[in-house]
This record gives structure tokens, sequence and C-alpha cells, in this order.
């Protein structure tokens, strides 16, 4: 047989066991077959040492084009057989995704929206220099009453309003604090500058930019009042400090804390023992709809007490109040949570209710900031 | 406290509105609750004239009425008031009015007994104007049929409600709050004539005299009282009874009637009594112990020493200054009259008040204090009321006792004003403002003195007169001023521990947790099972039986959270606390703790069994010291848990052989019990104040990073050892065994059971050897594990598993 038939039916036995090859295994034996070392192809090459000199070149031309053809012609296949394999292969790894994954703990966890709000007035303190204050929750009637100028006898020191620990045997009377306010007292306290307590914040010179955020009792419970509630206040003090400013400070925190860009204060004059002059102060709001809207409307609701700190806390603390002048406020963190989040019952607060907590909690890393936005 | 405009006006000269009234009133600290005009309901209510009466054919006592209401037709009224007849004017409502008397809306195209009726005749009572409701309010006959019965019977009268702050006793009389509405320059205040009156001749009751023994408290200070002889008593005119009930208060008769004007319109208390009722001598004196008092308000209240009394032989007649006794009350035939205006101690008309739990309008003026100035005239004003309405003769007064007078001077730089307030206000203003409100100014430079005047005790020194400036400026007057902001980049804000708050939450929360906030007060039989319970930590006055102790754990506020839950039908919780606990009363002994717990997991087609254990609590407090900055691994783990825990399945975690700052493990069963609790429930509780502080400095560069070119390779071990060995043992003896090749050993298997002794068990390590400067070679990889090996099973006693 002349070498061109040879190559003939070598290309068609080729071509067909090439068609013929139905996975990657029979098109590599294919493979093995045309091309490996004892392969068919390779076979006749080796005949080409054989060959009449003058013939030889034009015969390597035509087998080595059988080579490159069957060659071609084995990837080809191979190629189109792996595809087929890794489809057949991936229709077999099929799921359902429509199956329900397990939830994100980020998505499960909430953080308390007392918490939440009390990082919201942080971020915004924070920005007008104020540091945080805290102080114990069981106090003293000094640091609670006394030192804040309430006379003996003010009604406010009697059993039906504040809670009284039982006697202690130093003979201390101490209560569970009414208010945040004797941490005021601690922060101006001359001689309290080494706290018994890493908590404590220790008594700073002015000038002092506090805030006090924290858990205050009251023996009162009903419709509108737990006997836990919690309260923020903010102190200032320095040589200067006055009214005008009190009311700059509060109308911007609250236009922040509302994120609204207007809020209308109405101050009236008021009284407590640890203020002079002392103003309560309305917000304007909206209430005739479900929700009470800052910053719109017409009705007044009150919400917070301020004044300049009267002159006896300030000797009280060993400050000159010909000297030293400041102010502070108080106002009730749930209350301020309840009207910037919707919340209409105080009491669900504290009652760890699952579902009111996932329903008004926050999520863990909506973290309040002023570059990112107080609620996000 | 609530008063007419009317009233008002007889006080105050003004031409403003009730609106302008009001929040002037606000501005100047009289903050006002309420401004409604009652008559304003009474609006759809008309005059009109029953043209023609007939009986009803069903019926014995009801009327025919057709009623000409001025709207062109007659209607059809059936009416059952006997008065009801043909030609009378009366007060007409038509169908959908709401009657306010008897809280109903009529209804159109009524039928009674077979007749039709379009509307109602009223009588006073249905529109509240009084408690006749014996017949339909009769008018005159030129009554204009159709008008608006308000505006015929002018019943429009404001009532403006305001709230008085405890330091403002000179407010709680209409006088009082027309002089501050003056000084605010909304009109002028009329002076009242309280000049003496002139007596009949001496009085039949002596002064009456203090009995006080030395050092004990004496409420009374001045006793002022008038004998008026033959007085003609029973109701008092209709302006008075009108203008009581306004504002609330029941007519009595006209002698009471005086007290409560006088009380309400200048706030000065008095109080009458019948004189023929004294039995013997009145006197002033402390109440004896539990000595029993008939008060007006019908109880019986049992007194202290601490009380003042005005008391005959008979016993106390009237707890002084707070309210009077039924004895000695006036009625409408009482001839003879004591009349009382006394000046008592504010701090103890409120201790007796609170003592007692009398809420009368006496005792809200005289603990606020009433001005001292006032005692006599006040007699002399109730004189002059009392002959006027019902007549007698005025004797002498009886006057015993001495007023308190502060007679406060306040050294005032009138720069005050600016200082503490920010509000530039002129010398001469200053001056106006303080001497419209009765405040006298002596001397002229920038510092004057200030004479406060009687009524206004609550103010002694400088920071209260530029209080009193800037009440009248109105603090929305007060330019706003911007606290001076920082020059530099807000310091750290929040101490390690503050952020660590911070932080826990977080983390738990990320983890899945739900915060709850629990009550800080927990029942004595939790307080004590968690370590609590001591005495000193116990309320005096808990609000509730089961709030009782401070709590010494989160962890029963949360069980409880979750006992309340489950009730509701979940079953699957994680919650936690971060918040105080409380060791003793002392500040150090008040620490801030973070506490969870897990229970139920929840069944998923990922996972199998979905209940919790005491690995789940491990897990949450390993990830909270992260956050904090500690590796819990690095840490000393002791399985000692705590007496909340399972024995077998809890843990501590201790800094040192002392210091123990947190806790895990699963809740012994029997606590489950008690809260009603199905197990198992993984609980843990850190102690956040507990945790050291870095030393290191807030910025600090980390160490090297060294990164090698070669790769780590890794090596399995199963060990045999017995079932007490501690894993954290293996650990150790491997990781120990070459501590610079050798930089990660975990466990990757723990088995138990089939194949193996029951008191062994084996633990699978893997262990990652990090070569530094040259790959291993097969001999050095061997020599490692055989020094591995060797080191495990010296340490526990086990053996390799071949």
């Amino acid at each position: 047989m002349s070498l061109d038939a040879q190559i003939a039916t070598l290309r068609a036995e080729i071509a067909a066991a090439t068609a013929a090859a139905s996975d990657e295994g029979a098109i590599e034996a294919v493979r093995v077959a045309a091309l490996g070392k004892k392969g068919s192809v390779s076979a006749l090459l080796a005949t080409l040492g054989g060959i009449a000199p003058e013939e030889r070149k034009s015969a390597g031309a035509a087998i080595n084009g059988l080579k490159t053809d069957v060659t071609a012609l084995i990837e080809a296949r191979a190629a189109e057989l792996g595809k087929a394999a890794l489809d057949a292969r991936l229709a077999s790894e099929r799921v359902d995704v429509t199956l329900p994954v397990r939830p994100s703990p980020t998505a499960e966890g909430r953080v308390h929206p007392v918490s939440q709000v009390i990082d919201e007035i942080t971020a915004i303190f924070s920005d007008m220099g104020f540091s945080i204050a805290e102080g114990p929750d069981i106090e003293t009637d000094w640091y609670n009453f006394t030192a804040l100028n309430f006379p003996e006898g003010h009604p406010a020191r009697e059993m039906h309003d504040t809670f009284f620990m039982a006697p202690s045997p130093d003979g201390v009377k101490r209560v569970l604090r009414t208010h945040t306010s004797p941490v005021q007292i601690r922060t101006m306290l001359k001689g309290n500058e080494k706290p018994a307590a890493p908590y404590l914040t220790p008594a700073i010179d002015p000038p002092i930019r506090v805030v006090m955020p924290g858990r205050t009792y009251r023996h009162d419970s009903d419709q509108t009042h737990t006997p836990m509630f919690h309260q923020v206040e903010g102190l200032v003090i320095d040589k200067s400090s006055h009214i005008g400013q009190l009311r700059w400070v509060l109308e911007e925190f609250l236009k922040a804390f509302f994120e609204v860009d207007n809020v209308t204060l109405r101050f009236r004059p008021s009284f407590f023992p640890f203020t002079e002059p002392s103003m309560e102060v309305d917000v304007q709001c909206d209430r005739s709809g479900a929700e009470v809207k800052i910053g719109e409307g017409k009705d007044w609701l009150e919400i917070l007490g301020c004044g300049m700190v009267h002159p006896n806390v300030l000797r009280n603390c060993g400050l000159d109040p010909d000297v030293y002048q400041g102010f502070a406020w108080g106002m009730g963190i749930d209350r301020i949570a309840m009207l910037k989040y919707g919340m209409n019952d105080l009491r669900a607060f504290f009652d760890a209710d699952k579902r009111w907590l996932d329903h008004y909690g926050f999520r863990p890393l909506d973290l309040p900031t002023l570059f990112g936005g107080l609620s996000s | 406290m609530k008063f007419t405009l009317d009233w008002l006006k007889e006080h105050l000269d003004t031409t403003a509105s009730a609106e302008e009234i009001g929040k002037a009133l606000t501005m100047v600290g009289l903050e006002v609750e309420a401004i409604v005009d009652p008559a304003e309901k009474l609006r759809p209510f008309v005059v009109a004239h029953v043209v023609e009466a007939r009986p009803h054919p069903n019926s014995d006592h009801l009327n025919l009425c057709k009623v000409d209401a001025g709207t062109g037709t007659l209607i059809d009224v059936v009416c059952g008031a006997p008065n009801a007849r043909t030609g009378m004017k009366s007060v007409f409502a038509f169908p959908d009015t709401y009657i306010p008397g008897k809280d109903f809306t009529l209804k159109a195209g009524v039928v009674i007994r077979g007749e039709p009726s379009n509307g109602m005749l009223c009588s006073a009572a249905e529109l509240e104007l009084s408690n006749d409701h014996d017949g339909i309010i009769e008018l005159p006959a030129d009554a204009p049929i159709g008008m608006a019965y308000v505006d015929y019977a002018k019943l429009g009268n404001t009532v403006i409600d305001i709230s008085i702050t405890p330091n403002r006793g000179d407010a709680t009389g209409v006088y009082g709050v027309a002089r501050d509405l003056a000084a605010f320059g909304i009109g002028t205040l009329k002076h009242t004539d309280m000049s003496p009156v002139p007596s009949k001749g001496p009085s039949p009751i002596p002064p009456l005299p203090h009995q006080f023994g030395a050092g004990e408290p004496k409420a009374i200070r001045k006793f002022a009282g008038r004998y008026f002889k033959g007085i003609k008593n029973g109701p008092s005119p209709d302006w008075l009874q009108q203008r009581l009930r306004a504002v609330g208060l029941r007519p009595i008769n006209a002698v009471v009637d005086i007290t409560n004007l006088v009380s309400l319109g200048w706030g000065r208390p008095l109080h009458a009594y019948d004189a023929d009722k004294i039995v013997g001598r009145a006197v002033l004196r402390n109440a004896r112990p539990g000595e029993a008092f008939d008060a007006l308000d019908n109880k019986v209240y049992a007194l202290d020493e601490t009380m003042t009394v005005i008391a005959d032989d008979s016993g106390p007649l009237c707890l002084g200054g707070v309210m009077g006794g039924i004895r000695s009350g006036t009625t409408d035939e009482t001839v003879n009259v004591l009349m009382e205006c006394a000046s008592w101690d504010p701090d103890l008309i409120a201790q007796t008040g609170r003592k007692t739990g009398i809420v009368s309008d006496a005792r809200y003026r005289l603990e606020r204090s009433v001005d001292p100035a006032l005692t006599e005239p006040g007699l002399e004003l109730a004189t002059r009321l009392m002959l006027e309405l019902v007549g007698g003769e005025a004797m002498e007064p009886v006057i015993s006792g001495e007023d308190v007078f502060p007679n406060t001077v306040v050294e005032f730089p009138l720069s005050e004003v600016e200082r503490l307030t920010g509000l530039e206000t002129s010398p001469s203003e200053i001056e106006a403002i303080l001497g419209r409100l009765g405040f006298k100014l002596e001397g002229a430079g920038l510092t004057r003195k200030v004479h406060v005047p009687s009524w206004r005790p609550d103010v002694a020194m400088k920071a209260d007169l530029a209080e009193e400036v800037m009440r009248m400026v109105g603090v929305d007057n007060v330019p706003i001023d911007p606290l001076p902001r920082l020059n530099h980049v807000a310091p750290r804000m929040l101490t390690t521990l503050q952020n660590r708050r911070r932080l826990a939450r977080r983390t738990l929360a990320a983890r899945g947790l739900d915060e709850a906030v629990t009550w800080s007060f927990i029942p004595e039989a939790e307080a004590q099972r968690f370590g609590g319970g001591a005495a000193e930590l116990k309320l005096a006055n808990p609000i509730a039986s089961e709030l009782t102790d401070m709590r010494p754990s989160l962890l029963p506020g949360l069980l409880g959270a979750a006992q309340r839950n489950t009730n509701r039908g979940l079953s699957e919780l994680k919650l936690f606390e971060v918040g105080q606990v409380f060791h003793s009363v002392q500040p150090e002994g008040q620490r801030t703790y973070a506490s969870g717990l897990r229970l139920g997991g929840s069944r998923h087609w990922q996972s199998a069994n979905g209940k919790v254990s005491v690995f789940d609590a491990k897990s949450d407090i390993a990830a909270l010291l992260d956050a904090m900055g500690h590796d819990i691994d690095k840490l000393q783990l002791v399985a000692e848990p705590a007496a909340w825990s399972h024995p077998g399945r809890g843990g501590r975690i201790q800094l040192g052989p002392k210091l123990t700052i947190g806790w895990f493990g699963e809740v012994h069963p029997s606590e489950l019990e008690k809260f009603d609790l199905t197990g198992p429930v993984a609980a843990f509780e850190l102690d956040l104040d507990a945790i050291p502080e870095p030393r290191k400095k807030p910025t600090r560069s980390k160490p090297a990073l060294k990164l090698s070119d070669l790769m780590p390779l890794s090596r399995d071990f199963a060990f045999l050892v017995d079932r007490s060995v501690p894993a954290a043992t293996i650990l150790r003896a491997a990781r120990n065994a070459d501590r610079t090749l050798i930089t990660e050993v975990s466990v990757f298997d723990v088995f138990e059971g089939k194949g193996i002794a029951d008191d062994k068990k084996s633990v699978g390590i893997a262990v990652t050897l990090q070569p530094s400067d040259k790959t291993l070679t097969d001999e050095e990889i061997e020599k490692v594990a055989t020094v591995i090996v060797a080191a495990v099973t010296k340490a526990t006693g086990g053996v390799l598993r071949g």
C-alpha cells in the first residue's frame, strides 16, 4: 500500500474512533492508540528512516500533516467530552437554593433602645467636648440630697418618693439615687480626686463638661412611671457659662438627637433645689397623630429641667460661686427614646419581652456616630 | 390652682385676652395647665318658648309641648318636667346635642309612648349649672327666642388652671398672680382695701394662749382672731357661689364661702369657728400622741405631738393650718363666729400634711408660706366681707404670738443678671422690674441693696434676683450664645471601663443575643440563692414584695425574663444584660457585669440538634474576653463552677489564684425548676470591672510580623487517656514540647464509647509545625513527634493510640 493510502486509511480510522469515543477515558485511549509512543501515527513516523532520502521530505510532510490533523481532531473531541462531563457533574450537583440558611447572629441579636440612645447622646456630646461621668446607684443621703441643697423635710426625702436602703452598720443613711445629680457632686467635689472604685468619676477642676447617664429610681409605679428608669444629666462649670449657652447646648443637642433641622424650645421659669435660676423646657411638637413629631406642630411637650447650678451646691463642693458658675440639665432617657422611636409604654422597657426587644432593639453594628449618622 | 378670668380682672386692670394672659403666665413661671371655658359646651342650648303644653294621652306625668326655638317651625317635644306649661320660656336642646349633666347625646326621631319628640327642654342639672333637677329652667318672658342660652345668661367665664412651684406661696392667690402679671407688663395691679374696720367692743373670747413646752415643735407663729356677734348665716350670694363653683369648690354657707374667697383670692387661708360650740377656753397647743380628731372631711385622724391644734376643753377644734374639725364648723344656724387668720411655720404644716395625708387649700398655701404681713390685714378683709354678707357686729381682734419676718436684704451687683443669664439689661430696667415686683432698691451704684418684700421668702440671694429679672424679661428673650467650641480635636470621651460596657453590648448582640434591661431589685429568695440577701442590701421600702433586695447577679433577672418569654410560647431565647450588681452598699461594692443566657436552640435543617450546652456559654464569654483584648486560653480556667451551675458542666475564669472574673456553665436543674424552665440553659457572668486595664500605652506598635516562606505542616496524634484528664493538660504538654517549632495545637476529636474502655477517652490533636529557616527533614519531624508523645504521655499518663 502506498504511503498516501496508508495515511488516508489511518486518518479515516482515527477519525472514526474519535467520533466514537463517548467519554474522556475513551478519547484518551484513542489518543494513546494514535499518538502514544506505540501509537499508529507514531509507528508511521518511525518508518521515515527507511524511506529513500529523495522521498523522505515529502513523506515526512505528509505524515506530520496527519499527526497535526489527528491531534487537533482528538483535542477538539476531548474538549467536547470534557465539557459534557463537567456539565453532567454540575447538573448532578444542583441544590435547592431556596432553602433558608441559618440566620446571621447579627440579624438576631439586638441592642436595647436605652443603650442605643445613650450611645447617641454620647456621640453628640463628644463633639461638644464633654466626657461621661458615673457614680453608684446606691448613694448616701448626702450626695443625693444634702449636697444638692435639698432642705431637711423636703418631700423628696420621704419614703413616699424615694427608695431607702435598710439601716447599715456604719449608720450612714443611703438611698437609691433619685437622679444622676449626685454624679455632679462627685465630679465637682474637692477632695474626691481619688475615688474608691475605678468606675467612679474623679473630681475634676473646672472647666468641667460632663454628661451623666444612668439608672435612677423613684418610689412610683403606674401607667407612666416605673420604679426604675434612666436619666441623663449634663453639667458645665467654668467661669463664664450662662443661660444663653445653656439654651444653645440644649437646642443643638435636641436638633442633633431628633435629627431635625429645627427645634423650638420654650423655657419656663421653675423651681428646683439645686439650680437657681431654674427652668423647665418644653419642645414644640405635633401630637395630633399617632406619634409625636418634634420640630413641627403647635403643641408643647415638657422634655427636661435645667438651670444655673445653685450657689449652695457649688459651695458644698468647695467651689466659690462668685468665681465659678455653670449650668446643669436633666432628662429621661427612656422618655426621649420613646419620643424618638415611638414606643408608647415605658413599662415594656424593663419586661425583656423578646418580641419587644426584636422590634424596638437596634442592630449590633448600628453604631451611632456623627460621621455615619446617629440612626443610619 | 384655678381661677376665672373675671376674678383675675378684679385684681388686674387689663385688656389682654385669655390667650395673651395664658402665654404671660407660662413665661413668668406660673405654668398654665389649661385654659377652658366650661360654658362653651353649652353653646348649642337656646332660649325657647313653650307655645303649648298639654298632657300626653298615654301618660299621667308627661306633657306634649310645641316649642318655638326660633327656627320658624314649631317643634314637638315630649317633656316630663312638672313645671312645663303653656307660655313659659325655657332652655331647649336640639337633637344631636350633648347633654353634659346626663352624659348622653340626644337622638333624633325619638318616639315616646307613641308621640314624636324632637329635642329636649332642660333643667339646670342637665346643663350642670346646679343640682336643681326638679324642673326645666324658667326664664323671664322677655328672653329672646333662639338666642344661645350661654350668651343670654352670661355664663361664659374662662377658667385658667396654673401649677405653682413649691417656692411660690405668693402666687397661690389670684391677687398674687395679678401682681406677677402686672410686673410682667400685662396690666395694672388693683389694690385691696385691708385697712382696719372699727370694732363694736371687746372680744368675748380672750386672745388664744400658746401652750407649748420648751423645745417642742411649734407650728403657730401668730394667731389673729375676731369675734362676730349676731350674724345671719345662710347661702352666700349667687356671684360668690358661681365663682367658687367655677373653680371647683362647693359652696357651703356664706361664712365658709368667705373664708374660701379670701383663701383663693388673696392666698390667705382663714378658718371660721361657730363660737357657741367652743367648750370652755380655746388654746393653741400640740396634739397629744394619738389624740383623735374629727376632721371636716368626715375622717378621724390620729394626731401626734408635732402637730399644732386649736383646742378647747373637749379636745381639738381644728388641725392648725391644715383642716377644720366637724364639731365647731359653722352652719346656717350659726350666729356667733370666731374668725381665725393665723401665721404658721411652713415646714411643720408640710410635715403635718404629709403625715396625715390631708390635702387642703389651706395646707397648699401655708406649706408654701403665706405673707406674714397679711395676718391682721387678712382678718380686716374678712371683716368687711362678713359685715357685707352676713351682718352682725365685729368685736375687737384678739392677737397672740409673733410673726417671723425675714426682712432679707441682698447686696446685689446688677452685673449678676448678665453674668448668670447672658441677658444685657440696663440698671434702670432691672430697677423697674424689681420695683414692680415689690422689691425696694437702695443706693445708686452698680451694686444695690435690695429689700425683699414679705411675700417673697424664697428670694434670699443674688441668683434669686437674677432669676426675677430674667423671668420678667422672658427666658425666651435671653440671646442664644454658642458654648465655646474646642480648639482641638475632642479627646477620648469614654474611660476603658465605659468603653468595655459598650463593647460588651455590641459583641453579645453580634453573637445573636438580645439585650434586656431588668430591675435592679429582685426577690429575697433569688438574691440569697445567687450569693446576695445581705441585710444592708435590702430596701427599707420596696415597691412590691417581690422587689426587695438589690441584685447580687444579673442571672435571676434574666432567668425571670426567660420564664416570662417561655410562658408566652417563645422557646428559643438568647438574652444578655450589662448592668450593675450589688455586693455591698459602698461604691466599690457596686460593679458592672455582663451576663447572658441561651436556652433551647432552634431546630434547623442544617444541624440536627438545637440544644445549648456549657460550650455555648464558654464561647460567649470567650468572645467577650476577646473584645476586651484577652485570650481565654491564656487565662486560668478552673473547673469549679458557680453555685448556680451544673456541678459537672461549668467553670470559672481566674486571674491568679484569688481573683475570679467570670463564670460559665449550664444552669443547675434545681435552679431551672424554680424558674419553671426546661433546660439546658447555658449561662455566663463576667465582671467587667475586674478585667485589668491593658498596661500598654493607648497607641502602641504591634510586634513585628514574621512571615515564613516555608510551608507549615500538620501532624495528627490520638491519645488514649483517663476521662478525667482535662484537654487543657494535653494541649499544654504538646505545645510546650517545642516552643519554637510548634505554633498551634488544636483538638479535632474527642471520643468516648465503643472500642474504648469505659474510663478512657480518645483525644485527637493536630499539631502545626512552622519551620523558620529550612524545610524539615523526615528525621527532624519524627524527632519532634517523639518529644510530643513523650510529653503528653508524661503529663497525662495516657498512651498514643496505634
